[in-house]
């Protein structure tokens, strides 16, 4: 039986037509993108107003008393876990993948659009669990994003009585959610490209996405398994991760099981987090950096097997994350030795950048502004990651600002650029209107000198020693009083930042109904989504016929040719200096 | 390469059709969306069932108390004969015999035989609900004739029962959700659904999933019952 390819088959779509199947129970791939990316953006305010009240604890902490000690666990907790989980991952791969796959390989919409909308609300039931548990006796949990056993689950810990059992059933809801998008994606990419649309003709965006999605299909069953042993542990009273343990002056019927066991599988599933949030940010900051430096990506083979290698390896590194918990000095050796090689990967990628903005056409508008700002902050986080990678340098470090410093740079800052420049960058194809410029700026360098002063004074407090997920850091004798003055500094900027997001809102907001209208193809882009004959465009995307692909997605400034940019779908001519593969 | 790629006609053989395949457009595998999205699922759930078994030998090797002989646990007196792991082999022979009424059912599919596609698919099921009825048998006798719990029992280390009803249940439930899946592409079969849109690929999807579960079940009952 021979099976025709979707871009050979006339395909039918019904379009919905009552406001409710259109814009709510919808199953337009671009719907739901929107609906995922609220929804993220949504909780992370929720994390983002979290980490100011931290904040102000840290920096003044006779002025305002705010937060209790417990709460400040449970609002480390919370912050890490929406920042990382519920916005990041949620944001780039249920609102960016859905939005961007379907249009930039020329689909008409997810391969199963049903289940891709049960997605999202899964998703939102996820969210809706976990915001639940501040509402409960005892509060949300507050065992650190990592949820190590045994103080997880003990009672002492703030929200064991219900915070924790909701964070695990609520991941493991996410998971389910997760999973039904994520088989969407890799199966659209796989096998619903339009004509002409190989593999190696797919924008980076694409790839970084797809790769991430792959990443998370595998690496989220560990973090699965966890949830449900450390559920039972907790609600069945069996020991998977308990040992023998005294906990508040008695003991306790545990016995047993090893806590090392839940850091291994929780880290099997923690650092390919890492980078399912990292490869999609690395695929788009490819394409804004090649449209608005009208210019090809620099090496887009090297770019796809980077990918490709940093996420296989990102598999073989997890015990990075557990020197200190003890182990083997070979096991150590070995996972350092693969930390580094990982860099080397990492590394074309930032070189590739550079040279692609390397004598270019750079147009400094508000995505590319994001664009570049990433790619400091970045290799600014990736060099502080390579100290941590390596045993002996680790250990001092270990649980101090400088690992705090460091994360944030990596993949708390860099991806939040790139979200922004995306965001930026795709509005007047989302939105049909354009944005306003000045205001953009505005927010650029307000948060990207913003951030900076946030997280450069932490490395210094980590080579101080200055614990991580402390309350307070009073009367501690190594502790000088420069570095308490330094925290009242790093949260006056960190309020700063928290403020000036509202200009992103506002502008968004704004623009949305007063914003000048936007042509199709304002950024003068060559991929697929900004040839849609519709802008924004219509359920199924396309007209009567898929567009059809016949060259790379780069086709930048090409010599000989009147404009700078030659759009996917432009059929191939006799420059052989226009790139067809 | 030309430009418009490769069109479904022939496709060479071996390693050069694989690279054909991947790097031609359209799509990287000549199956239909559902089988390849069935193949990526399957993919991560063997994930997950790696994970529980790992863990399981990870906990055993951990726990400081002896474990308990699985064959002696798992023993029936039949007629006043004592057999180890007697109905563990049933069940595993049940299981591995739906596998081959499915692999059938599979086949007819392909010939357009609904009647017999229908009958074998049904025969199936009832296999895998026997297997669950078993199980629920097996979960009985051991919890309440032997006393074991998850938290703990008589036998050895508290992580035997732990670890036994999470990682069978955990199958169970695979086979039951197997059973309401078989059931429900029975019914369309049945309802010449697959007649009408000339394809039975949905039937042969069902499979893998099927064939899935048993072979996660051989790893089980090797390292669970046999170790
Ligand atoms: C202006 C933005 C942000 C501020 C001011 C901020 C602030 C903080 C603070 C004060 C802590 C607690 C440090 C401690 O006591 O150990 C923290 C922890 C953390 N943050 Fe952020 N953060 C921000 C953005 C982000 C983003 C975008 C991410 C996304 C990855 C993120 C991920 C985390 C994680 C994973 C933790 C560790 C939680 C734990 O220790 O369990 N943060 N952040
Ligand atoms: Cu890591």
């Amino acid at each position: 039986m021979a099976y025709v390819a979707l871009a050979d088959r006339g395909q039918i779509l019904s379009h919905p037509h009552s406001f409710i199947t259109k814009y709510i129970w919808s199953q337009d791939h671009k719907v739901i993108a929107i609906q995922y990316g609220i929804t993220a953006i949504s909780v992370g305010v929720v994390a983002l107003v979290l980490s100011a009240m931290m904040r102000l604890q840290l920096g003044f902490p006779d002025t305002f008393s705010l937060i209790a000690p417990d709460e400040y666990y449970q609002f480390v907790t919370m912050h890490g876990m929406i920042m990382v989980i519920y916005l990041l991952t949620a944001l780039f791969l249920g609102g960016f993948g859905n939005y961007l796959i379907p249009l930039m390989i020329g689909a008409r919409d997810m391969v199963f659009p049903y289940l891709n909308m049960l997605s999202y609300w899964v998703y939102l039931l996820s969210v809706i669990i976990l915001m639940a548990s501040f509402f409960v006796v005892g509060g949300p949990t507050g065992a650190g994003w990592t949820l190590y056993p045994p103080q997880a689950i003990l009672f002492g810990t703030p929200g064991a009585e219900w915070g924790i059992l909701l964070m695990l059933i609520s991941l493991a809801v996410f998971i389910v959610a997760f999973t039904m998008g994520g088989l969407n994606y890799v199966t659209t990419v796989l096998q619903a490209r339009t004509r002409g649309m190989t593999l190696m003709r797919m924008p980076l965006s694409v790839w970084g996405i797809f790769t991430a999605t792959v990443l998370g299909l595998l690496a989220f069953p560990a973090l699965l398994v966890s949830a449900i042993m450390m559920t039972l542990d907790r609600l069945l009273g069996t020991s998977f991760f308990m040992p023998a343990i005294v906990s508040m002056g008695e003991q306790t019927n545990y016995g047993g099981g090893s806590p090392v066991l839940f850091q291994h599988l929780f880290w099997f599933f923690g650092h390919p987090e890492v980078y399912i949030v990292a490869l999609p940010a690395f695929g788009i900051v490819s394409d804004l950096l090649s449209t608005h430096a009208r210019k090809n990506i620099f090496g887009y083979r090297m770019m796809v097997w980077a990918i490709i290698l940093i996420g296989g390896l990102s598999f073989i590194v997890w015990a990075h994350h557990m020197y200190v918990s003890g182990m083997n000095p070979y096991f150590g050796f070995f996972f350092a030795t693969t930390t580094l090689i990982i860099a080397v990967p990492t590394a074309i990628k930032v070189y590739n950048w550079v040279l692609t903005l390397w004598r270019g056409n750079i147009h400094l508008r508000v995505p590319m502004l994001f664009a570049i700002g990433f790619i400091f902050t970045f290799v600014h986080g990736g060099l502080t990651g390579i100290f941590l990678g390596n045993v002996v340098v680790d250990l001092p470090l270990s649980d101090t600002y400088f690992v705090v410093a460091h994360f944030h740079m990596v993949m708390g800052v860099s991806p939040i650029l790139v979200v922004f420049g995306a965001i930026y960058h795709w509005y007047p194809k989302i939105t049909g209107r354009m944005f306003n410029e000045t205001m953009g700026k505005f927010h650029f360098w307000l948060t990207f000198l913003g951030t900076y002063s946030i997280y450069l004074p932490m490395h210094y407090l980590g080579f101080l020693g200055v614990p991580r997920r402390y309350y307070a850091y009073e009367g501690i004798e190594f502790i000088p009083e420069s570095a308490l003055q330094l925290n009242s500094g790093i949260t006056i900027a960190a309020l700063f930042v928290a403020v000036v997001q509202i200009l992103f809102f506002v502008n968004m907001i704004w623009s949305l109904f007063y914003g000048k209208k936007a042509e199709g193809n304002p950024w003068g882009a060559t991929t697929l989504e900004w040839q849609t004959p519709q802008t924004p465009p219509i359920h199924g995307n396309w007209g009567d016929e898929l567009p059809e692909v016949h060259r790379w997605a780069y086709d930048y400034s090409v010599p000989g040719e009147a404009i700078d940019f030659i759009p996917q779908n432009v059929p191939a001519n006799d420059n052989p200096e226009a790139h067809r593969t | 390469m030309s430009d418009n790629a490769i069109t479904d006609t022939l496709q060479p053989d071996g390693f050069v059709g694989i690279v054909e395949d991947w790097s031609a457009d359209k799509q990287a595998f000549q199956v239909p969306w559902g089988k390849a999205m069935m193949w990526i699922f399957l993919l991560s759930d063997t994930f997950i069932f790696s994970c529980f078994l790992t863990s399981y030998m990870n906990v055993r090797m951990s726990t400081t108390v002896p474990w308990p002989n699985p064959s002696e646990v798992f023993a029936l007196t039949i007629l006043g004969n004592h057999i180890p792991l007697v109905l563990i082999a049933i069940m595993t022979f049940i299981l591995i015999s739906s596998s081959g009424t499915m692999a059938m059912a599979v086949n007819f599919g392909y010939r357009k035989n609904r009647k017999a596609t229908a009958l074998l698919m049904v025969a199936t099921a009832l296999f895998g609900a026997s297997f669950v009825g078993m199980q629920a048998f097996e979960w009985t006798k051991l919890i309440v004739e032997e006393g074991v719990r998850p938290w703990g029992n008589p036998m050895g280390a508290a992580q035997f029962g732990s670890c036994f009803f999470m990682i069978t249940g955990f199958h169970g439930l695979h086979v039951s959700a197997g059973v309401i899946y078989l059931s429900i592409i029975t019914f369309k079969v049945n309802r010449g659904d697959y007649d009408r849109s000339n394809n039975y690929e949905a039937v042969e999807i069902a499979g893998l999933y099927w064939h899935f579960v048993d072979l996660v079940w051989v790893f089980i009952f090797a390292f669970f019952y046999l170790w």
